[in-house]
């Protein structure tokens, strides 16, 4: 019984030391806390993946009344904005070439004299591909912009010929579930939560045992009583903390100051981030015990835990768009399932229900790499 | 003075390179990092699975239903009977996007009135959300005008009588011919390998600098060299050269595996890219190098840097326009070296583009390479007097 109280006090004392480590360096803490404000400020203001006010030039060979019909159609579009006309291929090039445009639109000469005789009158759009997403998206706009345009002109044929009137056939009702506005930053901010805690957890910590090797003070941790799981719960505890504080400030700007829809439990965003926060901050101590040396741990820390969540996790790229090969590989890494139980929570409010087997997971992951990281640093001690 | 800077670039190589489990950090989570990111940098949207509800169930809604099942831009994964199971299928994410043909559709479609169809999106994902929607839109809105088409003809052969035999309808007939420069098969690979060779040298070159000066002030071994005849201006030359040939061979490394892994089109000139490179590793050493002024412990340099990398790798275009940020952010990002080496080497890459429409971007570089090394060797002058 007086055995296991003094485990608990060496524990103890192993977090006290580090929280003032933690707390003596006011610089590292400021940034600690300050990182899910910037990164927040950064999705939340900055950064979208919405494409509207297409830069635009014009080549009219054609110079009608109808040529100016379809480029009025593009200057009134608030996906495209028009920044004026050019006169030959060159100019477009030069401009494409400098990344001032994105989208030509050239009306051939004889495009009105085809039109007016029903023979088959051509538009070309020349697209800068380099940005891919841009330019499918440019793609499918200026595509739906001119087929309704044609639709139009054929109809107005028609009812000029027949005198009748023919309504459009179908109308495409479209509703968007979980995010109706299609903000990119909705689906960023839950994801953001797994991505900090892996900065703060795993990072951090990674670096606090091997600098213990570094600095020869392990030779004097050997020395005392204290058994390595002590050391791995001590080291951990103070980091928990600061973990704690990030991600309920990131939750707490994201949906008060952002306005990100937060329809499922608290209590489970908070419960689930715990259990991923414990198994992050272990896997920095086990890397921290493999490496010995800062930058190596660093390194490892960054292939193994930051860009897995950044990356692998469906934070911002889509995880069925990736090969299958990769798609596999997500699996093993812990960010994916709390990324993708964090944004189910929070854009479709589900609860334990659809996600009980994340959350099992997540905690088998936390127990498992605890014990490797016991192991590991026991056998190192001794 | 050249001789000592030698000799403390040659330590430091020596330092860096003896260790096999060193020599492994310099260059394997470069390759690492472009293999992760290579692939899982991808925002192409295809063969998304839908699940298709027909109330329906005639030769109209059939022939819609063939329309998506043909396209290669979506798959029928599931059939679902009711409300419920569709919602079901899109709580889970099994789908991501549910099409309902309502009863009727056949019938309106005869009658020549409007009917619908109504399209439900996932947008967790707004980005795929949005590409999906206008896919479905498109497959919809060109079988519409394949029924219109019919139903005018239909119209005028019952007006011109009972001759019948096909009437041919004059109408204006446009047509739009897309051309893609550049990406003709618009595959979000090239444009983001590219993109990824450049936080890979900004990420190493940066972290290894800031890292290696501090923990030679953690582990007191700064204080040594100190006290050696070398001069301050040498003992920096000599600790930042190092780093800079690493970032030099990892430009050619990841470049070249860039090339072989992802098959990425390079048009540009190869010497024109390690010019640039050198460049931008003038402006990510001077911040490592500052970094290492402002820290005691290798933590503190790490979170630094990373405070510091953070929004550069964010607002620098990589995968989030420049176009789109609010104005003042983007007059922000005209400080940011990584925007101008990224613009560089996607236009060296995709664009073929040579100095005479890189001149501004590689003159910015120079700029702010110089404004940061000089400040960063004047405050670490003053550290070591």
């Amino acid at each position: 019984m007086s055995g296991m109280r003094r485990g608990l006090e060496r524990t103890a004392a192993v977090a006290r030391k580090e929280a003032l480590h933690i707390l003596r360096d006011p610089r590292s803490l400021i940034m600690a806390l300050a990182l899910p404000l910037l990164m927040l400020l950064l999705f939340g203001y900055a950064l979208t993946l919405d494409v509207d006010r297409i830069p635009t030039l014009i080549l009219d060979r054609d110079q009608t009344t109808q040529s100016r019909e379809l480029i009025e159609r593009f200057a009134g579009s608030r996906y495209f904005t028009i920044l004026g006309e050019v006169q030959n291929y060159g100019e477009i090039e030069q401009r494409i070439d400098r990344d001032q445009c994105l989208l030509a639109v050239v009306v051939p000469a004889d495009y009105s004299r085809n039109l007016l005789m029903n023979k088959e009158a051509e538009v070309q759009l020349i697209f800068d591909g380099s940005d891919s997403n841009t330019a499918s998206i440019a793609l499918g706009y200026a595509d739906a912009l001119t087929q309704s345009y044609a639709m139009e002109l054929r109809q107005q044929a028609f009812n000029r010929r027949a005198g009748g009137r023919l309504d459009p056939p179908i109308e495409t009702r479209l509703r968007v579930w979980y995010n109706s506005e299609l903000k990119s930053r909705n689906y960023i901010v839950p994801g953001l939560i797994g991505v900090i805690l892996m900065i703060i957890a795993a990072l951090l910590t990674s670096l606090t045992i091997a600098r213990e090797w570094e600095m020869g003070t392990i030779e004097q941790l050997l020395s005392t009583p204290l058994r390595a799981h002590e050391l791995v719960l001590g080291k951990m505890a103070a980091y928990f903390a600061l973990g704690l504080a990030d991600m309920l400030i990131a939750m707490g700007v994201g949906v008060l100051v952002f306005g990100v829809p937060l329809r499922g439990s608290p209590l489970l965003v908070l419960a689930t981030s715990c259990v991923f926060l414990v198994g992050a901050l272990f896997w920095g101590i086990f890397l921290s015990a493999v490496a010995r040396a800062q930058l190596l741990a660093y390194q490892l820390g960054m292939i193994t835990s930051f860009l897995p969540a950044f990356l692998l996790s469906g934070f911002v790229f889509a995880i069925e768009n990736m090969p299958v090969v990769v798609q596999a590989v997500t699996y093993i890494f812990p960010s994916r399932y709390f990324i993708t139980g964090l944004k189910g929570v929070f854009l479709k409010g589900v609860g334990l229900e659809v996600l009980w087997l994340e959350f099992g997971l997540l905690a088998v992951y936390a127990a498992v790499i605890f014990l490797l990281a016991t192991r590991k640093l026991t056998g190192k001690l001794a | 003075m050249w001789r000592r800077i030698r000799e403390i670039v040659r330590k430091e190589f020596r330092q860096a390179l003896r260790e096999p489990r060193m020599r492994a950090v310099l260059f394997g989570p470069p390759l690492i990092q472009l293999i992760i990111f290579g692939f899982a940098v991808n925002l192409d949207v295809q063969d998304s699975k839908i699940a298709w509800m027909d109330r329906d169930r005639t030769p109209a809604s059939r022939e819609l239903y063939e329309a998506f099942e043909g396209s290669p831009n979506f798959r029928v994964a599931a059939m679902p009977a009711s409300a419920v199971e569709a919602r079901e299928l899109m709580d889970q994410g099994t789908v991501q996007a549910v099409v309902e043909v309502l009863p009727g559709f056949g019938r309106d479609i005869r009658r020549a009135t409007t009917t619908s169809v109504q399209i439900l999106v996932d947008g967790t994902n707004s980005n795929t959300a949005s590409v999906v929607a206008s896919y479905a839109s498109r497959i919809v809105s060109s079988y519409a005008n394949r029924v219109l088409a019919e139903q005018q003809q239909a119209r005028l052969v019952g007006r011109t009588g009972a001759a019948g035999g096909p009437v041919n309808l004059d109408a204006p007939r446009l047509v739009v011919k897309s051309r893609v420069w550049f990406n003709e098969d618009l595959l979000s690979r090239n444009y983001f390998v590219p993109g990824v060779v450049v936080n890979i040298i900004a990420l190493i070159t940066l972290m290894l600098t800031a890292m290696a000066i501090v923990r030679e002030k953690e582990i007191g071994t700064m204080e040594q060299l100190m006290v050696t005849p070398i001069r301050p201006l040498e003992l920096i030359a000599g600790k930042t050269l190092p780093f800079a040939a690493v970032g030099m061979i990892d430009v050619v490394l990841i470049t070249s595996a860039a090339l072989l892994i992802f098959g990425v089109p390079f048009r540009g000139s190869f010497l024109l890219l390690l010019g640039c490179a050198a460049l931008f590793l003038m402006t990510t050493l001077g911040v490592g190098l500052f970094i290492s002024t402002i820290s005691r412990t290798q933590q503190q340099a790490m979170m630094s840097s990373f405070f510091f990398f953070m929004p550069a790798f964010m607002l620098s275009g990589f995968a989030f326009p420049i176009r789109n940020m609010p104005e003042p952010v983007q007059y922000l990002t005209r400080l940011n070296p990584v925007r101008y080496f990224m613009e560089i080497v996607r236009g060296v890459f995709l664009k073929g583009v040579g100095t005479e429409a890189l001149w501004p971007q590689m003159a910015a570089l120079f700029l702010i390479g110089v404004t940061v090394l000089g400040l960063s060797v004047l405050r670490f002058h003053k550290r070591l007097d």
